[in-house]
């Protein structure tokens, strides 16, 4: 099945009830299929056909506050457009979903795979993932619903999939029955909602007096979620096998170098490291699964014992360097031993990153950093 | 709302910062953002109401010998009353600092 169907059936299995998108390059097989369900009969929601990302977005904060359920997903410049809105979905504490089929950002015109959609509105105030196969698409689906509609968490969830690498690629994925999806996703039962019987203001004005207080109730509830998303994604485990985790590690308890991934890079790191350990190499690989909140303690805990990180990013903070190997950075400075972090961003807009390349990254950090230069930054397989 | 949102500390906000009672713009003090205040000669006012019709914030009510006086709790100071009042009765003067 090809991984954007798979993604839609997800999106038909969680019952939703209102769908506002707005086709892009590579996120419109999801929209399109979902857009046949709809006309078919085969899914009851509203399929809200608007002008734009904007309107997309408003939309589903609109159903979304009478208690609806709601979805959407887009990529690159349609993101852009609706960045305006998703402050407004996470300011106002309102559940819905969104799949982001990661697309670079113009310009120049591209429309290939990278995270510089997703990191324009890193600070959005929204539960982010970035998942590494379509399985994954598939699975976080319900988890993303079940956690955004939780009444401890109440936050909008993004679930990143990297553009044609997963959007278009076709793979085996093992659906999960009606019944147990029904089981594991409730209906939605809002803490409010508009509704005429009981008026109540939503997305009202805030003067400097009470706005700082605003922020630091959404800080505190994003950053409290995190126990919520573990349970989530347990008690998803349980009832398919499947566990995922905020962090995930592959051979990296007792290696001295590790290779640092997000998102579809994982699984081709992952044959990176067998070929590395194979030749004796001490590498291992950290895949940061949840992007904000930030799980610092899971990823402390996760390179604790490493001499040396490799950050691969798939975006740049132009000026600075990968957003992910900032994130590191940030994470790490407090403790009392830290290892190196060497940072390449590679695969930009959609060129292909092999596990030979993961190889030659990790030769060349390692060099590097004996050498002294303990922060790099490149971007990686640059001519000239 | 039950106190001033400046009293409000972050654990008692609703989620999403719902405003859950009704018409409560009633108790927000608009009247802190002006610097001047509509002073009113009675022995001037004819007692027209145009002060009232114009007011774009509905400041004005009729008091009880008849004259329409501006609520300072929520009287912006936009001078529109000064402005239409027919025999400039009228006139804004600097508000003093006063709480």
């Amino acid at each position: 099945m090809e991984v954007s169907i798979a993604a839609a059936e997800a999106v038909k299995q969680a019952n939703v009830d209102v769908i506002s998108a707005y086709p892009i390059t590579p996120q419109t097989h999801i929209v399109e299929h979902l857009s046949e369900l709809v006309a078919n009969g085969d899914l009851d929601a509203e399929f809200s056909c608007v002008e734009s990302e904007h309107s997309a977005l408003s939309a589903c904060v609109g159903a979304a506050a009478t208690g609806a359920r709601a979805f959407t997903c887009t990529s690159s410049q349609g993101l852009a457009l609706m960045s305006e809105i998703t402050y407004i979905a996470s300011g106002m504490r309102l559940p819905m979903v969104m799949i982001i089929a990661n697309r670079t950002m113009s310009a120049p015109l591209s429309i290939w795979n990278d995270h510089s959609d997703a990191m324009s509105i890193r600070d959005c105030g929204w539960i982010q993932f970035f998942v590494e196969n379509g399985q994954e698409v598939y699975d976080h689906v319900f988890a993303a619903y079940r956690l955004a509609e939780d009444k401890k968490v109440l936050f909008p969830v993004i679930i990143n999939m990297d553009g044609y690498i997963l959007s278009h690629v076709i793979e085996p994925i093992e659906l999960i029955e009606q019944e147990k999806i029904d089981q594991f996703l409730p209906p939605y039962q809002p803490v409010h909602r508009l509704h005429p019987d009981h008026p109540v203001t939503m997305g009202a004005f805030a003067l400097p007096s009470i706005f700082s207080e605003t922020k630091k109730a959404q800080e505190e509830a994003l950053r409290s979620s995190m126990p919520k998303i573990i349970d989530t994604l347990k008690a998803f485990g349980d009832m398919t096998g499947r566990h995922y985790h905020p962090v995930e590690t592959y051979k990296s308890e007792d290696a001295e170098t590790l290779l640092v991934t997000m998102g579809s890079y994982g699984e081709t790191a992952s044959v990176a490291v067998d070929k590395m350990r194979e030749e004796g190499k001490s590498v291992g690989l950290v895949k940061i699964r949840l992007w904000r909140p930030f799980p610092f303690e899971a990823f402390k805990k996760a390179t604790r014992h490493a001499k040396q990180l490799v950050v691969i990013d798939r975006a740049i903070s132009t000026g600075a360097c990968g957003p992910v190997a900032s994130e590191v950075k940030a994470a790490l400075y407090g403790e009392a031993r830290r290892p190196s972090v060497y940072n390449f961003v590679a695969g930009i807009s959609g060129r292909d990153v092999t596990p030979s390349d993961f190889i030659k990254m990790v030769d060349k950090a390692e060099m590097e950093i004996e050498e002294g230069n303990k922060e790099g930054f490149e971007i990686y397989g640059v001519r000239g | 709302m039950t106190k001033p949102e400046s009293e409000w500390t972050w654990k008692e906000l609703p989620v999403g910062n719902v405003v859950l009672e009704p018409g409560n713009a009633s108790q927000y003090r608009t009247g802190d953002w002006k610097t001047l205040k509509p002073v009113l000669n009675k022995e001037l006012c004819i007692h027209c109401g145009l002060c009232y019709i114009f007011c774009p914030d509905m400041a004005y009510n009729l008091n009880e010998e008849s004259y329409f006086i501006a609520d300072l709790f929520y009287c912006k100071g936009c001078g529109i009353c000064a402005k239409e009042c027919p025999t400039g009765a009228i006139t804004m003067v600097l508000e003093e600092e006063e709480k």
